[in-house]
C-alpha cells in the first residue's frame, strides 16, 4: 500500500475550515465530522464512566449506602446504553470519517451532508435519554437489553423517550453505515482493489453491514415496544396472545451481530499498530479478511447463547452451542496472525503499541470467558452473574476501548500535528492496565461464587472482592480523566510530528503532512 | 457517479427490509415454534379417533394453575393429580371464578412438560383455545378439557404436567392493577 503524491501544491488553493461555531454546525470535512464524533465519545464515555462509579461505590460494601435501588437500576440501565451507544460506537464512526477517507485516498466521504446530519441528531438522542431522568418515575430501569415486559408493562412512563432516543441512534448508525461502504466501495484511488484495502477499512466495511443488517432490527423491537404500551398490541403480551420470550429473541438477533459491531474496527486499528510497531508486513492479510467476514457472518447465527436458560430444547441448545464454539476458530486465526506478526519483529512499545499488546491479551481472556459461557450446561451456572459482568467488560474495555485509545495515541499526531508526551501515554496505559484487571478479574470469581448481576446490594461472602473491584474502577476512571488531560495537552501543542510519524506505518494517510491538511487527496494518489 | 446512488438504493433497500423482516420473526417466530414444538402449546385436533386404542398404559397426569400479575380471578383444576391412561379420552375442569365487581374477559395460555410430550397429546376441547373467556361479576364457570394421550406416548415419559395461565385480557387493567399486584404478592 505504498504510494506516491505529486498533487501537494494543488491543495493551497483550496478554502480553509470556516471560523467560529459555525465551522461545527455546517461542517461536511470528513476531519471536522471525524473530530466532532470523537469529542462526543469521549464526553459520553466521562458520563457513562461517572454512573460506573456510582455504581462501584454503591457495591463497595453490602447493604445499601448511597444510592436508592431504583436509581441504582437507572445507572446501570443508562451506564450500558451511553457506553455501547454514546460511548464505542461513534468513537468507532469518529475514526472511519478520520481514516477511512485518508487510507483509501479519497478527497471526503461520499455523502457529506449526510455526514454532518447522522453527527447532529446525536447529542439529541443523548439529550433525550439523559433527560429522562429528571422525569417522574426516573429514567428507565430495565437493564440496557430491555427485556419486556419490564420495559413495556412494568416500565417507567419515561420509557417512551427512551424508545425514541433509540430511534434516533439508529438513525444515525444508519446513515453513517450507509456512507461508510458508498465512500469504500465507490471513491477508492485508482490501483486499490478490495484486497489491497487496509485492514481498518476492512474491518469498517463489514462492520456497516452488520450495521445496516440489524439496526433496523432494534428499530423493529422499539416499535413493537412501543405499539404494546400505547396501542393496545400484543406483541410481547401473553395476556393478548404474545410471548416475551420473542422478544429476546429479536434483542439477541440484534444483539449479537451488535457486540461484533464494536469489536471488528478494534480488529482492525490493532492489526495496523502491530505491523508498525514489529516494522514488519502483517502477516496472514487475506485470512484477516476472511476471519472478519466469518465472524460477521457467524453472528448471525448463535443469538440464543445469551438465553440458554429461557427454556429452549435440547437440539436448540446443542445447535447455538455449537455455533458459538465455531466463532472461536476465525477469532482464533486473528489472535495467531497478530502474534506471528509481533514474531521475530524489531518490536518497540510505544503507547500505542502497549495498548495493542494488552488488546490482544485480554482480549483473548474476555474470549475465553465467552467459550466457557458457551458451554450451554455450564451456563446454567454463570448465566446472570458477575462472571458474564467480567466477560463482556473484558471484551469490551480492554477488547473495545483499549483500542480506540490505541487508536487516538497512534493517529493524534497525524490528527493535530503534535506528538502527545510518550511519558504520559505510557503512565495513563499502565494505570489503565492495572485498574481494568483490578476492576474486572475479581468479578470472575465473585460470579463463580454466584452474586447474580444487577443487584444493588449482595450476600457478605462477596464483600472483599467487590472492594477490591470497587478500588481499581476508581483507579480506571481517574486515569481517563487523565486520558483527557494528555488528549487536550497534544491538541494545544507539543513537538512536531513528521509526515510519517512512526518508522514502520505504511498506508496513505502517513504520506500526507502532519497535521493533515483540511482536504486530502482532492487528485486521487496513484496505488501500486 | 451513477453507481453511487445505485450503491446508495441498494442499502436503503436492504435497511427497509431488515425493518420488515424484524416484524416478519412475529409469524415466523409462531411458525417455527409450531413445527419444531418449541414453547410447549398444544394445538386443538380433531381427529383424535385414531388416537383411541385398547391397550394403553397408566400415566401419571398432573394440571397447575397459575395467574398473571394482576389477575384476580378464583383459577384452578377440579382435580390436580390422576392417573390416566393412554389412548383413553380422558375429560377434566378447571373452576373459574370472577370475584371483581365488573364484566372481565380472562384468557388461558398453556405449556406442556416435557415438551416433546406435546406432539402425542391430542385435545378435542379446551378453554385455552378461546379467545377469551368472559364473566359476569361473581360468576364461576366449569371449563372444560377433553383429550386424549396417544399410545405412541415415548416410553421414557411416565408423567406429564399441563399448566395454564390465566391472563387479563384487558390490557388497560393489567397497566392499571400492576401498582396494586406490588404488594398482592403473586
Amino acid at each position: 500500500m505504498s504510494a506516491v503524491i505529486e498533487n501537494h501544491h494543488n491543495e493551497h488553493d483550496h478554502h480553509g475550515p470556516a471560523k467560529g461555531l459555525k465551522r461545527w454546525f455546517y461542517t461536511t470535512n470528513h476531519k471536522d465530522i471525524g473530530t466532532l464524533y470523537l469529542w462526543f465519545s469521549f464526553a459520553m464515555f466521562l458520563i457513562g464512566g461517572a454512573m460506573a462509579m456510582i455504581i462501584r461505590a454503591e457495591l463497595f460494601q453490602p447493604g445499601m449506602q448511597i444510592v436508592e435501588p431504583e436509581f441504582y437500576n437507572q445507572m446501570i440501565t443508562l451506564h450500558g446504553l451511553i457506553m455501547i451507544f454514546g460511548g464505542v460506537m461513534p468513537a468507532f464512526v469518529g475514526l472511519a470519517n478520520w481514516l477511512v477517507p485518508m487510507m483509501i485516498g479519497a478527497p471526503d466521504m461520499a455523502l457529506p451532508r449526510m455526514n454532518n446530519l447522522s453527527f447532529w441528531i446525536l447529542p439529541f438522542a443523548f439529550f433525550v435519554l439523559l433527560s429522562s431522568l429528571f422525569m417522574e418515575g426516573g429514567a428507565p430501569n430495565f437493564g440496557w437489553t430491555f427485556y419486556a415486559p419490564l420495559s413495556t408493562t412494568y416500565a417507567p412512563p419515561s420509557t417512551t423517550f427512551f424508545i425514541f432516543s433509540v430511534h434516533i441512534m439508529g438513525a444515525s448508525s444508519i446513515m453513517g453505515s450507509i456512507n461508510v461502504i458508498v465512500t469504500i466501495m465507490n471513491m477508492r484511488a485508482p490501483g486499490m482493489g478490495l484486497m489491497k484495502m487496509p485492514l481498518f477499512v476492512w474491518s469498517w466495511l463489514i462492520t456497516a453491514y452488520l450495521l445496516i443488517a440489524v439496526m433496523p432490527v432494534l428499530a423493529g423491537a422499539v416499535t413493537m415496544m412501543l405499539m404494546d404500551i400505547h396501542f393496545g398490541t400484543s406483541f410481547f403480551n401473553a395476556a393478548g396472545g404474545g410471548d416475551p420470550v420473542l422478544f429476546q429473541h429479536i434483542f439477541w438477533f440484534f444483539g449479537h451481530p451488535e457486540v461484533y459491531i464494536m469489536i471488528l474496527p478494534a480488529f482492525g486499528i490493532v492489526s495496523h499498530i502491530i505491523e508498525t510497531f514489529s516494522r514488519k508486513q502483517l502477516f496472514g492479510y487475506s485470512s484477516m479478511v476472511w476471519a472478519m467476514l466469518s465472524i460477521a457472518i457467524l453472528s448471525f447465527v448463535v443469538w440464543a447463547h445469551h438465553m440458554f436458560t429461557v427454556g429452549m430444547p435440547l437440539a436448540a441448545e446443542l445447535f447455538f452451542m455449537w455455533s458459538t464454539m465455531l466463532i472461536a476458530v476465525p477469532t482464533g486465526v486473528k489472535v495467531f496472525n497478530w502474534i506471528a506478526t509481533m514474531f521475530k519483529g524489531s518490536i518497540t512499545f510505544e503507547t500505542p503499541m502497549l495498548f495493542a499488546c494488552a488488546f490482544v491479551v485480554l482480549f483473548t481472556l474476555g474470549g475465553f470467558s465467552g467459550l466457557m459461557l458457551a458451554i450451554t450446561p455450564a451456563d446454567f451456572q454463570y448465566h446472570d452473574t458477575y462472571f458474564v459482568v467480567a466477560h463482556f467488560h473484558y471484551v469490551l474495555v480492554p477488547g473495545a476501548i483499549f483500542s480506540i485509545m490505541a487508536a487516538v495515541y497512534y493517529w493524534i499526531p497525524k490528527w493535530t500535528g503534535n506528538m502527545y508526551d510518550e511519558r504520559l501515554g505510557r503512565l495513563h496505559f499502565w494505570l489503565s492496565f492495572i485498574g481494568v484487571n483490578v476492576t474486572f478479574f475479581p468479578q470472575h470469581f465473585i460470579g463463580l461464587a454466584g452474586m447474580p448481576r444487577r443487584v444493588p446490594d449482595y450476600a457478605l461472602q462477596f464483600a472483599d472482592w467487590n472492594m477490591v473491584s470497587t478500588a481499581g474502577a476508581f483507579l480506571f476512571g481517574f486515569s481517563q480523566v487523565f486520558f483527557l488531560f494528555i488528549v487536550v495537552k497534544t491538541v494545544m501543542g507539543g513537538k512536531q510530528a513528521t509526515d510519517q510519524v512512526w518508522e514502520g506505518a505504511r498506508g496513505l494517510e502517513w504520506t500526507v503532512d502532519s497535521p493533515a491538511p483540511y482536504h486530502t487527496f482532492s487528485v486521487p494518489p496513484k496505488v501500486s | 457517479m451513477g453507481s453511487k446512488k445505485k450503491t446508495i438504493l441498494k442499502l436503503s433497500g436492504a435497511v427497509a427490509a431488515m425493518y420488515l423482516f424484524s416484524f416478519l420473526l412475529v409469524p415466523l417466530y409462531d411458525v417455527f415454534c409450531d413445527i419444531t414444538g418449541l414453547n410447549g402449546k398444544v394445538a386443538q385436533t380433531t381427529n383424535a379417533e385414531s388416537s383411541i386404542s385398547i391397550e394403553g398404559r397408566e400415566i401419571g397426569l398432573q394440571f397447575i394453575s397459575h395467574n398473571n400479575a394482576g389477575m384476580p380471578w378464583t383459577f384452578k383444576p377440579s382435580k390436580e393429580v390422576s392417573k390416566i391412561k393412554t389412548g383413553t379420552m380422558y375429560e377434566a375442569t378447571f373452576y373459574a371464578k370472577n370475584t371483581t365487581n365488573k364484566m372481565m374477559v380472562g384468557r388461558a395460555v398453556n405449556s406442556v412438560a416435557p415438551t416433546n410430550a406435546k406432539d402425542y397429546i391430542k385435545k378435542i376441547e379446551c378453554f385455552c383455545f378461546a379467545e377469551g373467556i368472559e364473566l359476569m361479576p361473581g360468576e364461576e364457570v366449569l371449563l372444560p378439557i377433553k383429550m386424549v394421550v396417544d399410545n405412541e406416548l415415548p416410553k421414557n415419559i411416565k408423567n406429564i404436567v399441563l399448566s395454564y395461565t390465566i391472563f387479563d385480557s384487558n390490557l388497560e387493567n393489567n397497566i392499571i392493577m400492576d401498582h396494586d399486584s406490588d404488594h398482592a404478592g403473586s
